[in-house]
């Protein structure tokens, strides 16, 4: 859906769509490894040089939870990075203090990062689901006049 | 200790994210930017521990991890002890010369929600900041059980509306005042205590990287505001928390030593507590005429904690 910089396992499976096991069946403790290689230095690693195993929930998708979604308007945008630090769910992928745009496989459509948006207009605002991001884009409002 | 810088927002905003999406947090969810912008900070090596709550049931549900890195969960009241066991053990072996990789810097944090820590965890915490193991425990304050329900907890604050604590015609919702947690954890003998809220997002992190950088027991009361159980939209998560740090109902501050009191936020204009109050479903019972002798009460005591921080800090004790 969107093409900002990812990992290709990004959101591969919806969330519960994996194979079910009876209550019989689950076992007591269990570790997962959120990688498939070594990771000592993944701190030091963007999402897309890391090797995610299929137990990292980068490999899932909450996409079905929205019913609006922010889109983000790149002609307005500042760089601020307020989006960035407070979403909840690391949707807005930021990259040498740059925004590259919303990681729609994670956000789930809270509108934290419209509320924090600080330019006018915002560079992010909410529209439904369905509506494409170019169509959000062309009916985007133009700069409100301060009240007096 | 490698931090990342926490200068302004673009330069934090080259961190390399170790929180990942797709946990089950709900939108709008203040623990997720707390628990990321902690993560974010430093690019040690981290060795966490959660204990049962919103955060745990949500950020690991099988076969999903949304940790990049050591994360482990326990039972209600040990998220302290873990962290407090893997810090001995990492100590014990650092001596033998066992560990694969002596020179990695390694941070051990524990995450409670303020049920776990409040109450069920109070013991567990106490003893390991007794002990005085080298970690930071970290608690996502949002005032009620929320992951079961809404249920008071000891940091619901008076006059709030709970499934076990509801307002009605004969009560105002919960009948007891907050617990003063920090004093507590000061007087404990931790070395850094702090009050932190995530729209201050610099003040958090330093916070944060205090903590980590202090040799000794840290303990960290972070504000969570709950969309679910505070009874507000999601989008006005960052909204709410300006509210309660800017009324002062929710004051930040650290106290090192269990004396050096630092207020560490002043705001530029105090907002009435009334503002606070009115912005959450949780507390809409204290508009009805009968109850605004509460709002009033709110107000004083708000007043006179300001007053006695402020005093406190002067007086350097």
């Amino acid at each position: 859906m969107s093409n900002v910089l990812s990992n290709k396992k990004r959101g591969m499976r919806e969330l519960g769509a994996e194979k079910k096991v009876g209550w019989d069946e689950v076992t007591h403790g269990v570790i997962l490894h959120s990688f498939e290689d070594d990771a000592t230095d993944v701190a030091k690693r963007k999402a897309e040089d890391r090797n995610y195993s299929d137990f990292s929930s980068y490999t899932a998708t909450v996409a079905s939870w929205r019913v609006i979604k922010p889109v983000y308007n790149r002609d307005i945008c500042i760089d601020c990075q307020n989006c960035w630090v407070w979403c909840p769910d690391s949707s807005i992928i930021s990259r040498d203090k740059q925004i590259l745009g919303i990681d729609y496989d994670h956000c789930k459509g809270c509108g934290v990062c419209v509320e924090v948006c600080p330019t006018n207009p915002k560079s992010l605002l909410m529209f439904g689901e369905a509506l494409s991001s170019e169509d959000a884009i062309a009916q985007w409002p133009v700069k409100e006049k301060k009240e007096k | 200790m490698a931090i990342t810088s926490v200068k302004n927002l673009k330069e934090f905003s080259t961190t390399n994210e170790r929180f990942e999406g797709a946990h089950l947090l709900c939108p709008g969810c203040a623990h997720s930017m707390i628990v990321r912008e902690l993560m974010n900070c430093t690019d040690d090596n981290l060795v966490i521990s959660t204990n049962t709550g919103c955060l745990e049931v949500s950020t690991a549900v099988y076969p999903y991890t949304s940790w990049d890195t050591s994360w482990i969960h326990i039972g209600f009241e040990n998220a302290a002890t873990a962290a407090a066991g893997a810090e001995a053990m990492y100590k014990a072996r650092k001596r033998k010369g066992t560990l694969k990789n002596p020179d990695a810097p390694v941070k051990f944090v524990a995450f409670g929600g303020d049920g776990s820590t409040y109450d069920i965890g109070f013991q567990w915490l106490s003893g390991a900041v007794e002990r005085g193991h080298n970690f930071t425990y970290i608690c996502l304050d949002n005032e009620n059980y929320a992951n079961t329900g809404g249920q008071r907890s000891s940091s619901t604050p008076i006059g709030a509306s709970t499934t076990t604590a509801p307002a009605g015609r004969v009560s105002y919702g919960e009948k007891r005042n907050k617990k003063d947690m920090l004093a507590i954890m000061a007087a404990n003998g931790a070395s850094y205590v702090a009050q932190v809220a995530p729209n201050k997002w610099k003040n958090m992190a330093q916070a944060f990287q205090k903590a980590l950088a202090t040799d000794g027991p840290c303990y960290i009361n972070a504000l969570s505001a709950c969309t679910t159980e505070w009874k507000f939209d999601p989008k006005d998560t960052i909204n709410i928390s300006d509210l309660a740090t800017d009324s002062l109902v929710f004051p930040l501050y650290e106290i090192i030593d269990g004396t050096e009191l630092n207020i560490t936020y002043r705001p530029k204009n105090v907002l009435p507590v009334k503002d606070y109050l009115a912005a959450q479903g949780r507390f809409k019972h204290l508009f009805k005429p009968e109850n605004a002798y509460l709002i009033e009460e709110w107000q004083k005591r708000v007043d006179a904690k300001w007053e006695y921080l402020q005093r406190r800090e002067e007086a350097r004790v």
